[in-house]
């Protein structure tokens, strides 16, 4: 740390040797290394560790079977490559980003917009909204299991009342993975809306009572000042919700295993089933790493939009 | 435009009914009807595989089945709960729940407070590249640590030991930023003044720092215990034996074994999802709150 004093720093008082700051006077002392040190041990172990020991794995031949592990170079990348089980799961995690991130933005934002409007009873709708995002995944998969039962389940009895046809919503290999989307909207809209109704809450009032003031009827204000002003938010819900999309992996497992015939198995549960079920793990590994170089780049280029959006 | 819920921003408004926020709506009674339509039909979707859920485990196996669109279709009987409590699954399950996100919620907040605090006053060498390198693994997803997090279990010869689930669960990057933020946030003079008094650092953290960083703390806790809690993917892989599960592990492993039961299934959902529910309820305003407060949660 140098020693200079602040060009235009206040002349200093008596007491107080002059080439001292108050800066350096304390500088030399806080809480030091010592402070971080319990949380770099763990996170060089169990984080940084494993992402360069996983690096090193998908270049070699690791299994759960055999003793011996040879570096086999860029072979496991050039399967991956060429292997149709990496680009039909690749596919549906994407099918599944889509499916889920809309609804999870834009019916976030209508609870959110609904809540915040006023009405009486807020603890009530926030529970509502919310309650799901708290179960563990094993429980909504459980209650949604029951839900898409094909003979007595509440899904197509309601079909039934209405007069349709039964759906086979997890057997029916074109509509499985829209059954696990509404499952997951389902389950984790709630987060999204407390978000945007913390974003709302926080909004000033100054524009809306101004608009009102101007005649503007509640349709006009919602469209010309409110959203708006929740574009920021917005843009923050739909990157994060991207994010959380492409990882999906938990309730496509217990729900599907992902069936039917691989129609809703995510990239991540390939990479468990070729690891943990076909004991490849260097193989595993590699293909891990293309999902990870997938999930930069989308970080990436939302970083970009983000800035764009300042 | 200025307007964000930047977490900063969003810890000086508090997200709860503020005196004076506006009626959005107006005084018009058509907009009034079709928001609270909108909200009521809304709300009573979103309840509805819960109310299902319920109305299914407190009837027989054989009622369950029948047809129809009626949530009861016989009389009332708590033998699914019975059953499933005298089989002792869950309760082991819970408990070893409560253990596991207890701990990891407790280490978690604890290192990471530290860390926060740390990088936040800086002063000792390489803590440019640690918290650079910090900040990056926040996008590495967990999901990546797994095959070779096990390796390492199997190396250290840990699998099936709550050593093994709980340790590489404590690392949250993302915590360690959230409560850096904070921290520079927060004046050093207080601290200064005391360390100018004598006290050591760890005094000065634990009765100076803290003190003030009481709602990010919790806010941070809450969201790692609901992190843990409903964490999935790591437990289960690093598991085998039953008598060490998570609750949502140990219900994947039996979640077969129900078949048609769906009494006992939806009774053992709703047992597994009681404890988080009953500790929303208690805290609600502070869990709403802390949303905003850490601009994320536990992502």
């Amino acid at each position: 740390m140098t020693t200079t004093t602040p060009v235009g720093a206040p002349a200093p008082t008596g007491e107080r040797p002059p080439v001292v700051s108050p800066r350096r006077r304390t500088g030399r002392r806080g809480p030091g290394p010592l402070f971080v040190l319990p949380f770099a041990v763990p996170f060089v172990l169990f984080l940084v560790w494993p992402v360069l020991q996983g690096i090193w794995m998908s270049f070699t031949d690791s299994s759960l079977a055999l003793r011996d592990t040879s570096f086999v170079g860029l072979d496991n990348y050039a399967e991956a490559f060429g292997d149709p089980d990496v680009w039909s799961s690749l596919g549906n995690t994407v099918l599944f980003t889509a499916a889920s991130s809309v609804p999870l933005v834009l019916v976030a934002l209508a609870m959110a917009l609904l809540v915040h409007s006023g009405l009486a009873g807020q603890w009530a709708w926030r529970l509502s909204f919310f309650v799901p995002y708290l179960l563990p995944v094993t429980v909504v998969t459980l209650i949604w299991t029951w839900l898409y039962q094909p003979d007595v389940g509440l899904g197509n009895e309601l079909l039934g009342a209405l007069g349709l046809e039964p759906v086979g919503w997890l057997s029916d290999e074109s509509v499985a993975m829209w059954s696990v989307a509404a499952l997951t909207v389902w389950w984790t809209v709630g987060f999204n809306f407390l978000l945007y109704l913390a974003a709302l809450q926080s909004l000033p009032t100054v524009f809306d009572e101004a608009a009102a003031l101007d005649g503007a009827g509640a349709w006009r204000r919602l469209w010309s000042v409110t959203l708006p002003q929740l574009r920021r938010t917005t843009v923050l819900v739909a990157m994060l919700q991207i994010l959380a999309s492409l990882k999906v992996f938990d309730q496509i497992y217990i729900l599907t295993k992902g069936g039917p015939n691989g129609s809703t198995r995510p990239i991540l549960e390939y990479v468990y089933d070729v690891g943990f079920t076909g004991y490849r793990l260097g193989y595993a590994s590699a293909v891990s790493y293309v999902f990870f170089a997938l999930v930069i780049v989308v970080s990436l280029a939302q970083l970009r939009l983000f800035r764009q959006e300042d | 435009m200025s307007t964000t819920a930047s977490p900063v921003r969003a810890r000086r408004l508090p997200p709860r009914e503020r005196p004076g926020a506006p009626m959005l709506l107006g005084h018009g009674r058509l907009p009034r009807v079709l928001a609270g339509t909108a909200l009521v039909v809304l709300a009573a979707v979103w309840l509805l595989p819960l109310v299902w859920a319920v109305a299914t485990s407190v009837q027989s196996e054989q009622d369950v089945a029948k047809p129809g669109l009626s949530p009861f279709k016989g009389a009332f009987t708590l033998d699914a709960y019975q059953q499933i409590l005298e089989r002792g699954n869950v309760t082991v399950w819970a408990a070893n729940s409560f253990l596991v996100a207890g701990l990891v919620t407790l280490i978690t907040v604890a290192i990471s407070t530290l860390a926060a605090y740390g990088f936040s006053r800086g002063g000792f060498r390489g803590r440019r590249l640690l918290l650079t390198v910090t900040v990056a693994a926040v996008m590495v997803p967990p999901q990546l640590l797994v095959v070779p997090l096990f390796e390492q279990m199997l190396m250290f010869d840990l699998v099936d030991t709550y050593t093994a689930m709980i340790l590489p669960q404590v690392v949250a990057p993302m915590m360690v930023f959230i409560l850096k933020r904070f921290f520079d946030g927060v004046p050093r003079e207080l601290e200064d003044a005391a360390r100018l008094d004598g006290a050591s650092e760890v005094r000065v953290f634990l009765s100076v720092v803290l003190p003030l960083s009481r709602p990010i703390v919790a806010a941070v806790s809450i969201f790692v215990f609901i992190g843990a809690w409903n964490n999935f993917m790591w437990p289960f892989i690093v598991t085998n034996d039953p008598g060490l599960m998570t609750l949502p592990v140990g219900l994947a492993t039996v979640k077969d074994a129900f078949g048609i039961q769906y009494a006992q299934a939806m009774a053992s959902a709703l047992l597994a999802a009681l404890p988080l529910v009953v500790v929303f309820l208690l805290f609600q305003r502070r869990i709403v709150s802390s949303v905003a407060t850490t601009g994320l949660g536990g992502a």
